[in-house]
């Protein structure tokens, strides 16, 4: 009989090394269409990881199938590149028997809210350690163009050439619905904001979920262009800082606060700036949150971005493993020839 | 055991080699329990036994009624024996509805006993009856024993406080005193078992007993002293035994499995009928530092597995047919990635939800060809309900040897059948032995060490490294893969020469010969798979103990098949192929061998009889010597 043992945890690494961006680059060729946001997302990363102060070899990326969903092939980590919609289910399970790993999920919107909206959600509310990213280009990039669960209505698209009937999901509103407890947006032109939210993410103890816009030049050019391009940034993004009112423009001039529906977005000279809305991601109750996820209701008019959300709640993995010890340190590790004789036996 | 008769004062205990008892009930009436608790006391007394328990699929259906029937049949027999007998010779009805569904079942002049107190207007109508059976003379072909156990349990419950209707609900364990006073069954389990089952219930405890032994005394004190009967402990092999079911004993198999591997054991699964006691039992054991993963559906709970594997656990899912429909693409995707994984499934009668509750073995093409691609699995199935627990050593074996989702097959007769299990001594378990890869095992064109997860060895077994071991870091996924670098790879002749290497890594995995049992130089053979060996078993013996020749062999791989198969097959003249299904292995054995098998199939929620299956060589064996003369 072999002592069973848990795997990752007799290696002894040393301290953790210095690395660059090559460290964390593979020597695969990229292979998404020359324009595409993935590559700014992907060399966010690349470069964010030494600062981190991650392992290589304790990182996993794990990624369902899509364009999004290649990312795992490009960092010089572990990775597995799954089926469509099931990474989420993947890395549960990895990240349940390796508490000791790192695990990114990588997926696009019909990855993630399509055909696996329901591990999304259930990763979500079981509060797992996993870094999950959705690269929201609001289409299906990889087979070609068809609308997505994100794609607004009205949107004509291969399998919409007269408009789509159907209104989409708001990926930040689904996870806020499934209590996740660290929720954030970001988008793919700007390195920085994405840094810090992919940080944030990493740091977070449990599911973290973070919303990439994420530009589709070939399928869906443009969609975001209306927020996120730099000379209308300041005026069409909500940057969430936690403790702060939330405010934007360029002079500062609009905010959002408390409406009978709902929070909305004030002229702060209308009212006052003791009545904008100081935003605290810490709070338990996920409705404040829920509503400024509302706020945009097309990718046309002005959109929180930032941590919407970020609280402590029991981790999953290490509530299973802990049940598992404590069971251990109550009974012993369990003996096989004990076990067997569990039963009523007799002799002959 | 002659003791214990004669302290009972009775002279003419008449003692038989077998018998066959099956307790029938409404599914509020505890048959289950019942049936169990007479099974295990049997146990304990040293029979040989083999259980049938059956169940409607609905957890309270109607009250009374046909469908709402619920039965326990079990085999005890001083001797070894292999199935549940084909037809019981007591038949305990504890309502109109129970007779009226079972009472073809019991052997003609058998032996009935009937709760005559639910023989009222109203259960009567409820089982379409318009008259009382036991009024008029159709019963007269058998031994009818009427008992008012109803109302001797009440009275007997009186004087404990025990209401009136709680004590109804121990009616059955007055049955079960009444069955264990007729066939001499040591009462001492039961009585403890009551104890600890009802452990603060002081009540129930208190009705219970006073049920059973209220029962017990009433064959004792009756004219029944006539109707008792011995059956003396089978004379088994020495060792240790338990009664043990097939759910239980692939949990168990799957913990040793572990052990011997030194891999944690991960499961994830989804609740479904028949497989879920296999969930239930295995978070017990979180001592073996086993997990256990309900997830949200079956494809999560198979990619659940497959993260774990990655991780480097022994990774199982567990699931029943429709279960297994919904994990094909995350096989293929372990397939793909060449992972060890265990996928067990417990088949029932289908197609969708068929008959949930009842047994069936009608998986074994979708386990086969059941996934998209080219994707060969290994596949293994159990024969009896001990024997679950070695199959599931022996898949994880393959699963961790040669790195590939094996799938496992049990069944619905199986997995809640129960057998004695002479327990292994756990030194004599052969430990699996598990590599991961640490090092780099190849240098590029700069001349540096790198790691190719698909240079494979000479098994064509692939080295996994796990996450977490320094510089091994790779990439894996279900996209094709370049031969040995693993990069991916488009190019069309990379791609065939893959698909022959994941055919011929699975083909060519050692599986054990088969061996004939029986008449090697018989004209019929007959194959089977999975649970029919005990039937076939029992019938090939009858067979061979009536003077005439039949040789059967049993598959536990079903792929790849044992490389004496197509020999031995063709070495008989008829090959007879009995399955719960309508000829899936015999279509596999006619594509493979080219030999003319013949299906004999069943279809019908329950396993096959021994007589069914000797009824069938008979009429070959007729129709061969037909052909001679
Ligand atoms: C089971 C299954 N169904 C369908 C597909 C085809 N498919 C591949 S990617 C994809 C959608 C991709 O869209 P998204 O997840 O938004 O990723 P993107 O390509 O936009 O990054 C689909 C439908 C598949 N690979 N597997
Ligand atoms: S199709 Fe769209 S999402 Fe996919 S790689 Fe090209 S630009 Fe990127
Ligand atoms: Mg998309």
């Amino acid at each position: 009989m072999t002592d069973v043992l848990d795997p990752g945890t007799e290696m002894d690494l040393g301290p953790v090394p210095e690395t660059t961006r090559a460290d964390w680059s593979s020597d695969q060729e990229v292979r998404w269409c020359p324009g595409c946001g993935d590559y700014s997302i992907l060399s966010a990363m690349q470069m964010l990881m030494p600062e981190l102060g991650a392992r290589r070899e304790k990182t996993v990326f794990i990624s369902g199938i899509g364009c999004a969903a290649r990312f795992p092939y490009y960092m010089d980590t572990y990775g597995v590149h799954t089926i469509h919609g099931r990474a989420p289910a993947v890395a549960t399970g990895l990240a349940m028997a390796r508490p000791d790993l790192d695990v990114w999920v990588i997926g696009g919107d019909g990855d993630m809210l399509s055909i696996g909206g329901n591990h999304l959600i259930h990763a979500l509310r079981r509060n797992i350690n996993l870094n999950i990213l959705l690269f929201n280009n609001q289409i299906y990039g990889l087979t070609k163009g068809q609308f997505s669960p994100t794609s607004q209505k009205g949107k004509v698209t291969k399998s919409s050439p007269v408009g789509l009937v159907s209104r989409p999901f708001n990926p930040i509103s689904v996870a806020l619905g499934a209590e996740a407890t660290f929720v954030a947006r970001t988008h793919d032109m700007d390195r920085r904001h994405m840094q810090e939210v992919f940080r944030r993410a990493y740091e977070h103890e449990g599911s973290a979920f973070v919303e990439v816009l994420q530009n589709c030049n070939i399928f869906n050019d443009g969609v975001f262009a209306s927020i996120t391009k730099k000379d209308v940034r300041e005026d069409m993004l909500i940057d969430l800082q936690h403790g702060k009112p939330i405010l934007f423009g360029s002079e500062k001039q609009f905010g959002v606060t408390r409406g009978p529906e709902g929070v909305v977005i004030v002229e702060v000279a209308e009212v006052g700036i003791e009545h904008i809305l100081v935003h605290d991601e810490t709070i338990r109750n996920p409705s404040t949150a829920f509503s400024l996820s509302r706020l945009a209701k097309t990718p046309a008019t002005p959109t929180p971005v930032g941590v919407f959300r970020a609280i402590d709640s029991g981790e999953y993995s290490t509530s299973v493993a802990a049940q598992i010890r404590e069971v251990q340190a109550q009974l012993g590790k369990g003996d096989l020839a004990e076990l067997l004789r569990s039963q009523p036996t007799w002799k002959v | 055991m002659t003791d214990m008769v004669e302290a009972t004062g009775v002279a003419d205990v008449r003692e038989l080699d077998e018998v066959i008892i099956r307790f029938a009930g409404d599914s509020g009436d505890g048959m289950q329990l019942t049936g169990d608790r007479f099974t295990n006391a049997s146990a304990l007394f040293g029979n040989d036994l083999s259980t049938l328990p059956e169940y409607p699929a609905e957890i309270r259906a109607p009250a009374g009624t046909l469908a709402g029937v619920s039965a326990f049949q079990v085999h005890i027999s001083n001797y070894d024996i292999t199935t549940p007998g084909d037809a019981p010779d007591v038949l305990v009805a504890m309502n109109p509805a129970a007779l009226r569904s079972d009472l073809h079942t019991l052997v003609p002049g058998g032996t009935l006993i009937v709760n005559k107190d639910t023989f009222d207007e109203r259960n009567l109508a409820k089982a379409g009856y318009d008259h009382s059976p036991l009024d008029g003379d159709e019963l007269a072909g058998y031994s009818v024993i009427e008992v008012a156990m109803t109302s001797i349990t009440k009275d007997a419950c009186k004087d404990l406080g025990v209401k009136p209707r709680d004590a109804d609900r121990s009616k059955n364990f007055f049955a079960l005193g009444l069955l264990s006073w007729m066939y001499s069954r040591p009462v001492e389990p039961t009585l403890d078992w009551i104890d600890s089952k009802f452990a603060g219930k002081d009540l129930v405890i208190g009705a219970n007993k006073a049920a059973f032994n209220a029962g017990h005394a009433y064959g004792e004190t009756t004219e029944l002293g006539a109707q008792r009967v011995i059956v003396n402990a089978a004379s088994l092999s020495p060792g240790t035994y338990t009664n043990i079911n097939g759910n239980m004993a692939l949990s168990w198999g799957l913990v040793a499995a572990s052990q011997l591997s030194g891999l944690p054991l991960y499961l994830g699964s989804y609740p479904i009928t028949p497989a879920t006691d296999i969930l239930h039992e295995l978070s017990k054991h979180k001592a073996f530092g086993v997990t256990t993963f309900q997830a949200e559906d079956e494809i999560a709970a198979v990619g659940a597995a497959i993260g774990a594997s990655y991780g480097g656990s022994l990774a199982v899912t567990t699931t029943s047919g429709p279960g297994l429909a919904l994990k094909g693409e995350a096989m293929g995707l372990a397939v793909s990635l060449e992972l060890p994984l265990v996928v067990v499934n417990i088949q029932r009668g289908g197609p969708s939800t068929g008959l949930p509750t009842k047994t069936e073995a009608a998986d074994l093409m979708m386990a086969m060809y059941g996934r998209h691609g080219e994707s060969p699995m290994p596949i293994v199935a159990a024969r009896t309900p001990s024997d679950c627990f070695d199959t599931a050593i022996e898949a994880a074996r393959i699963a961790l040897t040669y790195n590939t989702p094996v799938l496992l097959l049990s069944d619905g007769y199986l997995a809640n059948g129960s057998e004695p299990w002479l327990l292994p001594e756990v030194e004599d378990l052969e430990p699996i032995v598990v590599k991961h890869a640490t090092e780099f095992n190849q240098t590029n064109e700069d001349g540096d060490g790198v790691f190719w997860p698909y240079l494979r060895d000479e098994n064509l077994v692939r080295p996994i490294a796990l996450p977490g071991t320094p510089d091994l870091m790779h990439r894996i996924g279900g996209l094709e893969k370049e031969d040995g670098s693993g990069n991916v790879s488009y190019d069309p002749e990379n791609h065939e020469r893959m698909v022959h290497l994941r055919d011929r890594r699975i083909a060519s995995i050692p599986v054990p010969d088969v061996v004939i049992e029986g008449d090697e130089d018989a004209d019929l053979l007959v194959v089977g798979w999975g649970s029919t060996w005990g039937a076939i078993t029992g019938a090939v013996r009858r067979v061979r103990t009536s003077g005439r020749k039949v040789a059967s062999v049993h598959l536990t791989h079903l792929y790849p098949l044992p490389a004496n198969l197509g020999d031995v097959l063709r070495s008989y003249e008829r090959v007879l192929v009995p399955e719960l299904n309508l000829g899936q292995l015999v279509r596999i054995l006619r594509a493979e061998y080219l030999v003319d098998a013949e299906p004999l199939s069943k279809m019908r929620g329950q396993p096959f009889t021994a007589g069914e299956i000797q009824h069938a060589i008979g009429e070959r064996l007729v129709a061969l010597e037909g052909d001679r003369s």
